[in-house]
C-alpha cells in the first residue's frame, strides 16, 4: 500500500511539475513567426521563433554545414549576423576569432531565434539539399572497405563539383537508437546526375559505417545532404599531383575523372599509399586509365609489402615516395585525402619540396 | 509544521555566508567549485547563478515541504522530490531568465543547467528541513549560503588567477593546489565561527 502511495504520489507530483515546465514552455519560448532575411533578400524565410538558427534553417531546407549536429564542438556552422543578435556566447568562443566576432560571425546553432534576423551565408549553400536515395548497388573492394552507389529519388539530380562531400544520415539498428550523420566524399562523376558513389572503410565501433557496411542493403531507402566542401579544382597549376590512402580515393577518383572528361589541359599523378597489396583497390581501373591518357600517371605504393604480396612496384612510406617523383613545386598543385596523420605528413614533405600553403588541398577525414 | 528554532533570521543569513560557509564548512558543492574556479570572472558568474537558484529552490521547496509533503505523510521522498523540484525550478527560471533578462542569460545562461546537479542546492533544502526553519528564516539560509558559495569561489578564483604564472611542482598542479588552498580558506573561515553558531 504505502509503496502504490509512494510511487503514485510521485508520478503525480512530477507530471504536474512536467506540465508547468511545459506550460512555461509554451509560453515564454514563444516568439511567434520570425522573418529570416539571407543574402540581402536573395531569400526571406518564415519561422516559428524559439528554437536555434541552425534548425529553424533546416527546417526550411537551408542546410548549413554541422558535424556535431548543434552541440557547439565542431565549429562548422559559422554565418554571418548582418545585425547583431547579442555577444558570442562562452560555448563559441573557442570557434570565432577576433577578425569573425568584429564581422558578426556566429555558430548558427547558439544563436537562438526570438526575433527578425538578417544573415549572410556562402551562396553555394543555397545548392545544398536533403536528397532522398535508393541504394542501387553495394560492392566490396577490399577486406574493410566498400563501395556504395545511391540513385537519387528526389530530388532526381544533383549539381556538384568534383572532390565535394555528403552528408549520409545513418538510421537506428541494433542498440544504437540514434541516426547520425557524417560526412563522405563523392567517388563519381559530377556528370552522372542521377547517381552518387560513395567509398566507404569500415570504422571499427563507428556507428554510422557499422550501419552502412552491415546494415544497408541495396533497394534499401536512406537520405543524405549535401554537396558540401572546398576540396575541388582551384585555378593554376599545370600538374596536380593527387595524394590518397585508404577510403581517401574516393574525391581523387571523382576528380581525375571529371578532368579527364573535361578535357582539362593538365598532367595528373596520382600516389596512392597502402600497407599491403590487400589495402588496394581500383588498381586495373587506374591501370587501364593510365594506358589510354597519355597525361594521367597512377603510382600505387606499399609501405609494408611482405614476399606473398609479390608487389614490383614502389616500396616505402608514401611520403618517401612522393619525395622521390616530384623534383620541385613550379606549377604544381597538390591534392590530399587521408587521414590526418598521413595529411601532416605530406603537407611536411610538399612544403619542404617547395609547395605553398596555397598550392596544397586537402579534406580531412 | 514543528516548531522554528528561536535564532533570528538575520544571523542564519550571516552564519551561512560566514561561518558556516556550504563550502568551506560544509564541503558541498565541491565540483564545480574545483572545476570552475580556474578564472575569476566565470567563477563569479557561476557564484551568482548559484546564489540566484539557491533563494528560489529553498523558498519553492519549503513551501512544497510543508503545505504538501507533511500533509500527505511524504516527507520519507523529499531526497527525490528535492531534485525533481530542482530540476524544473531551473528549468523554468532559465526560460524566464531568456525571455525577459537577454542580458542576464548571456552571463549566467549556460551555468544553470550545471546547477542543477550540484549538491548544495541539494544539502541546502535538506538543512532546512533538519533544522526545522520556518519562512523567513528558510528565505535568508537560502539567500545568504548562495552568497556564501559565490564568496568563496569568487575568493578562490581570484587567488587561482594571482598565482597562475607561478611555478609549481608538476604533483601540485590543477586541483590538488586547489585543494590546498581550499583547505587554508577554510582555516580562515573557522575564524569566524564564534561570532556565529547555527548548526
Amino acid at each position: 500500500m504505502t509503496v502504490l502511495f509512494t510511487v503514485l504520489s510521485l508520478s503525480v507530483l512530477a507530471t504536474i511539475l512536467a506540465a508547468i515546465v511545459v506550460l512555461a514552455d509554451n509560453r515564454l519560448n514563444n516568439y511567434g513567426i520570425c522573418t529570416i532575411d539571407i543574402n540581402d533578400g536573395a531569400r526571406s524565410l518564415q519561422v516559428n521563433g524559439g528554437s536555434s538558427l541552425l534548425s529553424s534553417l533546416a527546417s526550411q531546407k537551408v542546410f548549413i554545414p554541422s558535424a556535431c549536429g548543434g552541440k557547439a564542438t565542431c565549429g562548422l556552422c559559422k554565418v554571418t549576423l548582418v545585425e547583431s543578435a547579442g555577444p558570442v556566447l562562452p560555448t563559441e568562443e573557442p570557434y570565432i576569432s577576433e577578425e569573425e566576432r568584429e564581422a558578426g560571425v556566429r555558430l548558427s546553432c547558439q544563436v537562438k531565434v526570438k526575433h527578425d534576423l538578417k544573415i549572410r551565408i556562402p551562396e553555394e549553400l543555397f545548392n545544398i539539399k536533403q536528397y532522398r536515395t535508393r541504394v542501387s548497388e553495394i560492392k566490396p573492394l577490399t577486406h574493410d572497405i566498400k563501395q556504395f552507389r545511391f540513385e537519387l529519388l528526389e530530388p532526381q539530380t544533383i549539381d556538384f563539383k568534383a572532390g565535394q562531400y555528403v552528408q549520409v544520415d545513418s538510421k537506428p539498428y541494433d542498440k544504437v537508437k540514434e541516426s547520425v550523420s557524417r560526412a563522405y566524399s563523392i567517388s563519381s562523376v559530377p556528370s552522372d546526375r542521377n547517381h552518387i558513389e560513395l567509398i566507404i572503410r569500415l570504422v571499427p565501433g563507428g556507428i554510422c559505417t557499422t550501419f552502412l557496411h552491415q546494415h544497408l542493403k541495396e533497394g534499401d531507402e536512406i537520405t543524405f545532404a549535401g554537396p558540401f566542401g572546398q576540396f575541388y579544382l582551384h585555378e593554376g597549376g599545370d600538374e596536380l599531383i593527387f595524394i590518397a590512402g585508404g577510403s581517401g580515393l574516393a574525391p581523387i577518383r571523382s576528380l581525375v575523372l571529371d578532368i579527364l572528361e573535361k578535357n582539362l589541359d593538365k598532367k595528373m599523378k596520382f600516389f596512392f599509399g597502402a600497407v599491403r597489396k590487400r589495402d588496394l583497390y581500383y588498381v586495373d581501373f587506374f591501370r587501364d586509365l593510365e594506358k589510354r591518357y597519355e597525361n594521367f600517371q597512377y603510382i600505387p605504393a606499399l609501405s609494408g609489402a611482405t614476399p606473398e604480396d609479390e608487389w614490383d612496384g614502389e616500396e616505402g612510406l608514401i611520403t618517401d615516395v612522393v619525395a622521390r617523383h616530384v623534383p620541385d613545386a613550379v606549377n604544381r598543385q597538390a591534392y590530399l585525402c587521408g587521414s590526418p596523420g598521413m595529411i601532416n605528413a605530406c603537407v611536411q614533405v610538399l612544403t619542404k619540396i617547395g609547395f605553398g600553403r596555397d598550392a596544397i588541398f586537402f579534406d580531412e577525414f | 509544521m514543528g516548531s522554528a528554532p528561536a535564532i533570528s533570521p538575520v544571523v542564519i543569513f550571516l552564519a551561512s555566508i560566514f561561518s558556516s560557509n556550504m563550502v568551506l564548512s560544509n564541503f558541498l558543492g565541491m565540483c564545480s567549485f574545483i572545476s570552475v574556479s580556474s578564472e575569476y570572472k566565470t567563477a563569479s558568474g557561476l557564484g551568482k547563478a548559484v546564489a540566484l537558484v539557491m533563494v528560489f529552490t529553498t523558498v519553492i521547496n519549503w513551501l512544497i515541504y510543508h503545505y504538501v509533503m507533511i500533509p500527505l505523510g511524504l516527507d520519507y521522498l523529499r531526497y527525490l522530490i528535492f531534485i525533481i523540484v530542482i530540476a524544473a525550478t531551473v528549468q523554468i527560471i532559465e526560460m524566464v531568465m531568456d525571455r525577459y533578462l537577454s542580458d542576464l542569460h548571456m552571463k549566467l545562461g549556460i551555468f544553470l543547467p550545471l546547477i542543477t546537479v550540484n549538491c548544495a542546492i541539494l544539502g541546502i533544502s535538506l538543512f532546512m528541513v533538519i533544522r526545522s526553519y520556518g519562512f523567513v528564516q528558510t528565505l535568508l539560509f537560502g539567500f545568504g549560503s548562495g552568497l556564501g558559495w559565490w564568496l568563496a569561489i569568487a575568493a578562490l578564483a581570484a587567488i587561482r588567477e594571482k598565482m597562475a604564472g607561478n611555478q609549481l611542482p608538476r604533483g601540485l598542479e590543477g586541483p590538488a593546489i586547489t585543494f590546498i588552498i581550499t583547505g587554508i580558506m577554510a582555516l580562515a573561515f573557522v575564524g569566524f565561527s564564534g561570532i556565529f553558531v547555527v548548526m
